[in-house]
C-alpha cells in the first residue's frame, strides 16, 4: 500500500525508519470470537475493497473457505472443531495479519523499506521495495505473509491502511453484521474487550480472556477468546515470539559477523604491513634431466 | 599427479586447464554470491544490490549462481579431495604455522640453503595444511550453503509444520557464509599478496621450479620423479 505520505512511518525493514513527530494513537481491530457467526462477510469485504481476484475453492469438508490464507486472500475465518469437557465446540476465528507491535517479519526483512510499521501500529508491506526473498515468512510467528508466485512479492492484510489513513474503518469491520469486529484505538478496544470478558465469565465461560500476546509486544488485533486458556484451539500460538533463529541472526550473529569481517580485512592488511610477501629466494634451478631444453 | 609435469619452459605445470576453469567458476560465482549476499546481510551493504541490478534481480540470481558455485565445489571435491586429506605430515607442519605466518622460512640468508632447509617445516606435498583446510572449509561450508539455500529459495513451499527447517536455514546460511568468507579472505590475500606466483599459477597454470621447491618441495620431487623414470629405478 502506498500510504507513506498520509501516515508517518515508525519502523521500517533494514533500517529505513523515519520517526514522526505527530501524536498518533495505536489502532487495532477487535475480534470477539464469541459473537462471530462465521458468515464470512469480512472475507468478501476484504476481497472487494482490495480488488483481490477470487480463489478457486474445493470442498474440504469444512465451512472454511481455504485451508490457509494466500497471496490474494488475506482474511480467513478459521473453523475449528474442538472437544472440551466432553462437548464438541465449533470455534470460529477471523485470521489475518496480527499487526504485531514487535513484528518478526519487519525484523527479518533485508530490503530497506519493504516492510513498514506506521506510527498508528499498522504493519504494511511495500511491494515496490519487496525483493521476494521470503524471510518475512520465516520471521512471522503467525504464518501470515504469503509470496505470490506470479509477482514474486509478499502480501497480507494491510489493516486497510488506505482507508484508515483517511479516517475510515477497515473493510472487514464495516461488513461485520454482529459487531464482533470493531475498530478503534487499541486502548479503547482493550477496555471494551475486558468488559466483554467479564460478561462471558459471568455467563459461565470462566476461561474467557483477551489474546494480546506480550511475546510480540502485543498485537494490533485484540482477540476475545471464550477459552483463552487454550488459544491453540483457535489456531493461535500460545506464546508467539519472534523466532529465536531470527533474533540470533539479526542481533548477535550480525554484530559478531560484522566485526569478524572487519577483523579479517584489517588483519590481513596489517599482516601485510608487518610481514609482507613470502620471498622465494632467486636462484638458478638445478638442472632437471629432460626439462628446460628449449626456450 | 599425471597431469602435472615439467614444462618445456623449465617451469612446472601446477594446475591443468580444467582445474583452472573450475577454480574460477567457483571463485567468480562465489564473488557474485558474496556481493549479493552482503547486500542481504546488512543494509549498510544494500548499495551492492543496486549495483547488481536492484534487490529483486540480485535475489532472483543469487540462488542460480549458487547452483553454479555448488557444482564447482562438488567438481573440486571430485578433482582434488584425494590431495586434500590431512596427513600426519600436515600435522607436523601445523606445529610451525606461527613461523609460516611470520614468513620466518626466509630468514636463512643463503637462498640455496633456505630452500633446502625449509625447516622446521615438514616437506609440503601438492597442497599445504592451510590450503587443505581452506578446501574443507569451502566444501563443507558450500554444502551447508547449498542445502540451507535450497530451503530459503523455496521458503513458501515449506509447510508450517516443517518450519523448523526454515529457521535452521535462516541461522545456518549466514553462519556458513561467515565461515567461508573467513576462508575466502585469507585465501585471496595469501594467493595474491603473500605467496607471489600463486595467483599466476591458477591463471596460466605454471609455476617456476624454484617456487615449487620453496612451497611444495615434496610435490616437486614427485613430479620430477615421474618425469625421470630412469633415475627413479637407479
Amino acid at each position: 500500500m502506498l500510504t507513506t505520505q498520509a501516515l508517518e512511518v515508525k519502523n521500517a525493514s533494514a533500517g529505513a525508519a523515519s520517526p514522526g513527530i505527530r501524536l498518533t494513537e495505536p489502532v487495532a481491530k477487535l475480534i470477539d470470537t464469541s459473537t462471530c457467526i462465521g458468515c464470512k462477510a469480512c472475507e468478501v469485504a476484504c476481497q472487494e475493497w482490495n480488488d483481490l481476484p477470487a480463489e478457486t475453492t474445493v470442498n474440504l469438508g469444512t465451512y472454511q473457505t481455504l485451508p490457509d490464507m494466500t497471496s490474494h486472500f488475506w482474511n480467513l475465518i478459521r473453523f475449528n472443531e474442538v472437544e472440551r469437557d466432553g462437548q464438541l465446540h465449533w470455534l470460529m476465528r477471523k485470521d489475518q495479519c496480527m499487526h504485531c507491535a514487535d513484528p518478526g517479519c519487519l525484523k527479518a526483512c533485508p530490503a530497506p523499506g519493504a516492510i513498514v510499521q506506521y506510527e498508528n501500529g499498522i504493519v504494511d508491506f511495500q511491494q515496490e521495495n519487496c525483493i521476494g526473498c521470503g524471510y518475512c515468512i520465516s520471521g512471522c510467528p503467525f504464518n501470515v505473509p504469503k509470496l505470490s508466485s506470479q509477482t514474486k512479492k509478499v502480501y497480507k492484510c494491510t489493516l486497510c491502511v488506505d482507508r484508515v489513513s483517511v479516517g475510515l474503518e477497515p473493510a472487514c469491520i464495516k461488513a461485520c453484521p454482529t459487531s464482533c469486529l470493531q475498530f478503534g484505538t487499541k486502548e479503547s478496544l482493550l477496555l471494551k474487550a475486558q468488559k466483554r470478558v467479564d460478561q462471558l465469565k459471568a455467563s459461565g465461560f470462566t476461561a474467557a480472556g483477551i489474546y494480546d500476546p506480550a511475546g510480540v509486544g502485543g498485537t494490533g488485533v485484540v482477540t476475545i477468546l471464550a477459552y483463552a486458556d487454550k488459544p491453540e484451539a483457535y489456531g493461535l500460538p500460545a506464546n508467539p515470539t519472534i523466532p529465536l533463529a531470527v533474533w540470533l541472526w539479526k542481533r548477535p550473529l550480525k554484530w559478531v559477523g560484522n566485526l569478524a569481517i572487519l577483523a579479517g580485512v584489517v588483519g590481513t592488511f596489517l599482516h601485510y604491513l608487518r610481514y609482507g610477501p613470502k620471498r622465494v629466494p632467486k636462484d638458478t634451478p638445478p638442472q632437471v634431466p629432460g626439462a628446460g631444453g628449449q626456450e | 599427479m599425471s597431469d602435472q609435469r615439467i614444462l618445456p619452459s623449465g617451469g612446472v605445470l601446477r594446475y591443468t586447464l580444467k582445474e583452472r576453469v573450475i577454480h574460477w567458476l567457483a571463485g567468480l560465482s562465489y564473488i557474485y554470491l558474496l556481493l549479493s549476499g552482503l547486500a542481504f546481510w546488512t543494509p549498510w551493504m544494500w548499495w551492492l544490490a543496486l549495483f547488481l541490478g536492484g534487490g529483486s534481480v540480485a535475489r532472483e540470481e543469487h540462488p542460480w549462481i549458487g547452483l553454479i558455485f555448488t557444482f564447482a565445489v562438488v567438481y573440486m571435491f571430485v578433482m582434488w579431495s584425494k590431495d586434500m586429506y590431512i596427513t600426519k605430515q600436515d600435522r607436523e607442519w601445523r606445529k610451525f604455522i606461527g613461523e609460516y605466518v611470520r614468513n620466518e622460512e626466509e630468514q636463512e640468508s643463503d637462498p640455496h640453503k633456505a630452500i633446502r632447509t625449509y625447516q622446521p617445516f615438514a616437506p609440503v606435498d601438492r597442497f599445504n595444511y592451510g590450503q587443505k583446510y581452506l578446501f574443507w572449509v569451502m566444501f563443507w561450508g558450500g554444502l551447508t550453503l547449498f542445502v540451507t539455500g535450497m530451503i530459503l529459495w523455496f521458503t513458501e513451499y515449506i509447510p508450517w509444520s516443517l518450519r523448523f527447517l526454515r529457521l535452521i536455514s535462516v541461522i545456518l546460511h549466514p553462519i556458513a557464509f561467515l565461515v567461508t568468507l573467513a576462508g575466502f579472505i585469507i585465501h585471496v590475500y595469501m594467493g595474491t599478496a603473500v605467496v607471489r606466483g600463486g595467483f599466476s599459477s591458477v591463471i596460466r597454470g605454471e609455476v617456476s621450479m624454484t617456487w615449487a621447491r620453496f612451497h611444495h618441495r615434496q610435490w616437486l620431487d614427485k613430479v620430477v620423479a615421474e618425469e625421470t623414470p630412469a633415475k627413479k629405478s637407479s
